[in-house]
């Protein structure tokens, strides 16, 4: 069979990326809409993984980085929608209108 | 050590990853969302270790899937989703974004094909042995700077997650 390249390793990781786009734009669910963050986040991952095996370290550090980021999103994202559970009784992005005029 | 099987083993995790995220997209209850982005977390970790990158898959396993998803999981405990279940789980404009994601989709084939013989096969000699000594060296040399601001940023994130889920401050 043929060898795997990275771009075999680039095409899982816009599979991943296309996955979280959909999860993001489609679901009603704010759960599962960061759930599709952290996807396109790990997509992203991927990519600096492979390309670090042609370029050097560099990429492997900042996907730590990415991975700190992804961290401290989810912290305050998952802060964010508690504290909207507690006025509005629901977890619908669609019923989040607070700031419309 | 030449790896061994590597062709069956690359096409394995990739499957068990995309399979991980579809499931995150589909399913109705978001725990077995949860469960699924496990499934895909583990794979993509496995994907890291084919690529050399031990350090990175070590770090993805133990905040992903050990700190982030458990405390996605905390979370859609304390959020009641009984009745979000019962709900419509795909908003109105579905037909428009599926549209627009797979656009995006096509532009990356477009550029993959395209671009084909930008990636270059000669890939780096690795020394497995020393991968986290050699992260250690440029983490606290070459991007000290970048290290202590990511510190920052996670006392940020702190102060901000709880300020935000405390009902009186």
């Amino acid at each position: 069979m043929a060898p795997i390249t990275t771009l075999h390793y680039l095409v899982v990781a816009a599979a991943l990326f296309v996955l979280g786009v959909i999860g993001v734009l489609t679901r009603r669910n704010v759960v599962i809409v960061l759930m599709s963050i952290e996807l396109i986040l790990n997509a992203v991952n991927l990519n600096l993984v492979a390309f670090s095996r042609i370029w050097g370290l560099q990429g492997q550090i900042f996907a730590i980085f990415v991975i700190t980021d992804a961290a401290a999103e989810a912290a305050v994202g998952l802060g964010i929608l508690i504290a909207f559970f507690r006025n509005k009784e629901t977890v619908n992005v669609d019923e989040v209108d607070l700031l419309k005029w | 050590m030449q790896p061994v099987a590597t062709t069956f083993f690359f096409y394995f995790l990739a499957a068990i990853t995309v399979i991980g995220g579809v499931l995150v997209i589909t399913r109705r209850n978001p725990v077995h969302s949860a469960l699924a982005l496990i499934l895909a977390l583990l794979g993509q970790a496995g994907l890291y270790l084919m690529l050399y990158a031990p350090f990175v898959a070590g770090v993805q396993i133990i905040l992903y899937a050990g700190g982030i998803m458990v405390l996605f999981l905390f979370v859609i405990m304390l959020v009641s989703i009984e009745r979000a279940q019962k709900e419509e789980q795909f908003n109105k404009l579905w037909i428009v974004g599926i549209a627009s994601a797979l656009a995006l989709g096509s532009l990356f084939v477009g550029v993959y094909v395209k671009g084909k013989s930008l990636f270059r096969v000669a890939e780096l000699p690795v020394s497995e042995q020393s991968n986290t000594q050699q992260i250690a060296d440029l983490l606290y040399k070459n991007y000290l700077f970048a290290f202590e601001i990511a510190s920052l940023l996670l006392l940020v994130a702190i102060i901000g997650a709880v300020v935000m889920a405390k009902k009186r401050i």
